[in-house]
């Protein structure tokens, strides 16, 4: 086991180095960067699906929130905004909102007065209609008028790691909720819901204008560590400045990796990884034992989402830039799926491993396609049958087609990942 | 009354389009889910891929010169119903039918059919490239005008040739598969392995055949429904993606497993996305001058703005998976 491990990892370092040599040191340092990233979000996805057998389809959902919290916190303050009538009407609308909620849970309680079956549903129904029309009321003109006077509300100009933090923490939340409604559900069901949840949270960040800015975009976001700028202000070239920038950034990406790869690790082997790999094999026999099968897996639900706001947000604050429209469910869910499947469930080390090599892979893909396209292309001419047309176009859709033919090999070959789960027996 | 045309054309002609396409869509991922119990993400992707098998036989008849009354794309519909349907059996025994037999879960089916998506994907814009395209850049899209004869009506019901066909065809596709499920004999061998699969294999229901026949109305069915969604609108690579969890929705929300409930879920799905964004101020007018002083009619009062129609679906969704988690109709579970 110890001898596939090091193959894998070493493969990988050998992969990167040529990767390195090929492309060059600025390319591989941002690609770096971003493979770790996803790293993390694998490895919050691990936590799901592979401790917990949590099917969740609603990645995308979860890196949206955490690239809007990071520019959210770490954005400079809109000064129009704090200026206008802004803040007073989003405290009314938040007003509203509560006694829409204080509405909504009176109506549920209605039972206490003797409304009981249909007459509760009914009033239940009436109550959220009621809430809603009393939020919108005090919402739209309050969007309106942000829009109009100060565009939108802008940051609040805190330092970016917080950004990351506030992202995880953000995305816990959102998770409880998604959770709360979700997580009854039978494994089709839940794949299902939660993918629902988060194309409305997609369709909710695209449109609030008000609040993020929405397919105007938001750039430039700060970074955490000194950025390129920094660097050729004291003297570097710009290709120097972009490695020696992007290396810091690295740094601490790595950092974050690993402390949460040592945490998830050290929970893994202890009483609670053991419980909660008892209640993905059998939640039945699991309840029996007195465990508190519903509340473990919403806990687990909310880890694993930490995980993955944490990893959006750094994704978001290396770009620079936040676009909502920016986020498909093939790269910001499937791809995800495909780094698990193929880097093992319930392996930690097998989800980083599987994080960072599809990532290259998947990036690879693109300029692969187009030499092997460039050279086909060159073939065709000479035999006389013309040149492929739109190479540029053609060859970024290769890596779809590349990144599907990968997860059905793996399935159909290795189901369980090239670094499978380690079930440790003490007999 | 002509606000009340506007309705007529805005909604129920647009639910009822839109209704027909999600429930061929939703009546193939349910008979799979029903027969094979996996939720067949690709279903979305067969659509588009039999869309474009349509648009090229539309292309080689045109480059024939056979020009007929009806829409090419109509014409050769069958045809590229015959080569989805062909497609989508291989597909099963390329990637789906090894999985299988080797005993693998439902969810890893799923996965695997996550793999299909991108690959079918990838393959249609390799080979098509990302541009919108359009069945009708060589002949015109009929539009067809009803005039009614009422005083002061000088709004018509309008719909467009194509909008016709594809309900018409909706419905015999319906009718049809009622009766093949109700009348042959294997139709109730696909019902009954719906409910029971042992039982159907016990009783000497041949289950590969039962299995092939799925994949073949499945795929046939996907192909009607893209190749008709590209005729109303156009024709994209990403076409049928974006719809395919609306469909998914209203194969859920039927009950999975159950045709008559995907039919069922995606007229209700249709229409609830249509009257949701539908602007309501415009039938009040009309009673302008009944309503009380105080009563500001606004300019827009629809349920939730034209962005959000796509929620409309997940919301109903969310809310029948949490009152009824089976569906309207008692579905199937894996």
């Amino acid at each position: 086991m110890t001898q596939r491990y090091l193959v894998a990892f070493g493969g990988l370092f050998v992969l990167i180095i040529g990767v390195g040599m090929l492309m060059g040191a600025p390319f591989t340092v941002r690609l770096m960067v971003e493979a770790f990233a996803f790293a993390l979000i694998a490895m919050g996805l691990n936590i799901q699906w592979g401790f917990g057998g949590l099917f969740n389809f609603g990645i995308l959902g979860m890196l949206m929130v955490g690239g809007f919290a990071v520019t959210f916190i770490s954005y400079p303050i809109n000064p129009d905004f704090w200026g206008s009538g802004g803040p007073a009407m989003l405290g009314r609308t938040l007003i509203a909102a509560a006694i829409g909620a204080v509405l909504i849970v009176m109506a549920h309680r209605v039972q206490r007065l003797g409304i009981t079956g249909k007459w509760r549903a009914t009033v239940i129904v009436i109550a959220w209609f009621v809430a809603y029309i009393i939020f919108r009321s005090q919402m739209d003109p309050a969007a309106r008028l942000i829009i109009s006077e100060a565009g939108w509300v802008g940051g609040l100009g805190l330092p970016v790691v917080l950004g990351w933090a506030f992202g995880g923490v953000l995305a816990a939340i959102v998770a409880f909720f998604v959770g709360k409604v979700s997580l009854g559900l039978r494994t089709d069901y839940l794949a299902i819901a939660t993918i629902g949840i988060a194309e409305i949270l997609r369709a909710v960040i695209k449109n609030v204008e008000w609040l993020t800015r929405g397919t105007l975009t938001v750039s430039p976001i700060p970074w955490p560590v000194p950025d390129p700028l920094a660097f050729q202000a004291m003297g570097a070239t710009p290709v120097e400045s972009f490695i020696y920038a992007r290396a810091g950034y690295l740094a601490l990406v790595v950092a974050v990796v690993a402390l949460a790869l040592w945490l998830i690790h050290r929970a893994y082997m202890g009483p609670w990884g053991r419980m909660m790999r008892a209640i993905r094999d059998n939640h039945i026999a699991a309840g029996s034992m007195g465990k508190d099968v519903k509340g473990r897996q919403l806990e687990i639900f909310v880890f694993g989402s930490v995980l993955m706001g944490i990893g959006g947000a750094i994704l978001v604050s290396f770009v620079q830039i936040f676009d909502p429209s920016s986020y498909q469910p093939i790269h910001h869910t499937f791809l995800i799926w495909v780094m698990l499947i193929v880097g093992g469930s319930g392996n930690n080390f097998g989800a980083l491993f599987g994080g960072l090599f599809i990532y290259i892979i998947w990036i690879l893909s693109e300029p692969l396609a187009q030499a092997l396209f460039m050279v086909t292309s060159g073939f065709s001419e000479d035999m006389g049958w013309g040149a492929i047309p739109d190479i540029e176009a053609r060859s970024v859709q290769m890596r779809v087609f590349v990144l599907g033919l990968v997860i059905s090999i793996a399935l159909r070959f290795a189901p369980r990942g090239l670094l499978p789960e380690v079930i440790k027996r003490h007999d | 009354m002509n606000d009340f045309i506007f309705f007529f054309n805005q909604v129920i002609i647009g639910g009822a389009v839109l209704g027909s396409i999600y429930a061929l869509g939703a009546i193939g991922v349910t008979l799979i889910f029903g027969i094979l119990r996996f939720a067949h993400f690709a279903h979305g992707d067969m659509m588009t891929m039999g869309a474009f098998f349509a648009f090229v036989l539309a292309g080689l008849f045109a480059g024939m010169g056979i020009v007929t009354p009806v829409p090419t794309g109509f014409l050769v519909l069958p045809i590229a119903m015959v080569i989805a349907a062909a497609a989508a059996v291989g597909i099963d025994k390329g990637f789906y039918a090894p999985l299988r037999a080797r005993g693998a879960r439902p969810v890893t089916l799923l996965i695997a059919s996550i793999g299909v998506t991108m690959m079918i994907q990838g393959l249609i814009r390799l080979f098509f490239g990302v541009e919108t395209r359009t069945f009708f850049a060589t002949e015109p899209k009929g539009l067809i005008r009803i005039e009614l004869p009422f005083e002061g009506v000088t709004r018509p019901i309008s719909f467009t040739e194509p909008q016709v066909y594809l309900i018409v065809l909706t419905l015999i596709a319906v009718v049809a598969l009622h009766v093949f499920l109700t009348r042959s004999r294997l139709g109730k061998g696909m019902r009954a392995m719906a409910d029971n699969p042992d039982l159907a294999q016990v009783s000497g229901i041949n289950t590969r055949l039962v299995v092939r026949v799925t994949w073949i109305i499945a795929g046939g069915l996907a192909c009607m429904a893209g190749t008709m969604l590209a005729l109303d609108v156009t024709l994209k690579p990403d076409l049928a993606f974006n719809i395919i969890l609306p469909i998914f929705a209203a194969a859920i929300v039927g009950g999975l497993g159950q045709a008559y409930g995907a039919i069922a879920g995606g007229f209700l799905i249709g229409f609830a996305e249509t009257l949701a964004v539908f602007n309501w101020s415009v039938l009040l007018r009309p009673f302008r001058d009944s309503l009380p002083e105080w009563f500001e009619i606004p300019g827009s009062l629809s349920l939730v703005q034209s962005e959000y129609k796509l929620t409309v679906a997940f919301i109903i969704l969310v809310v029948v998976l949490l009152v009824r988690p089976t569906g309207i109709f008692k579905g199937a579970s894996t």
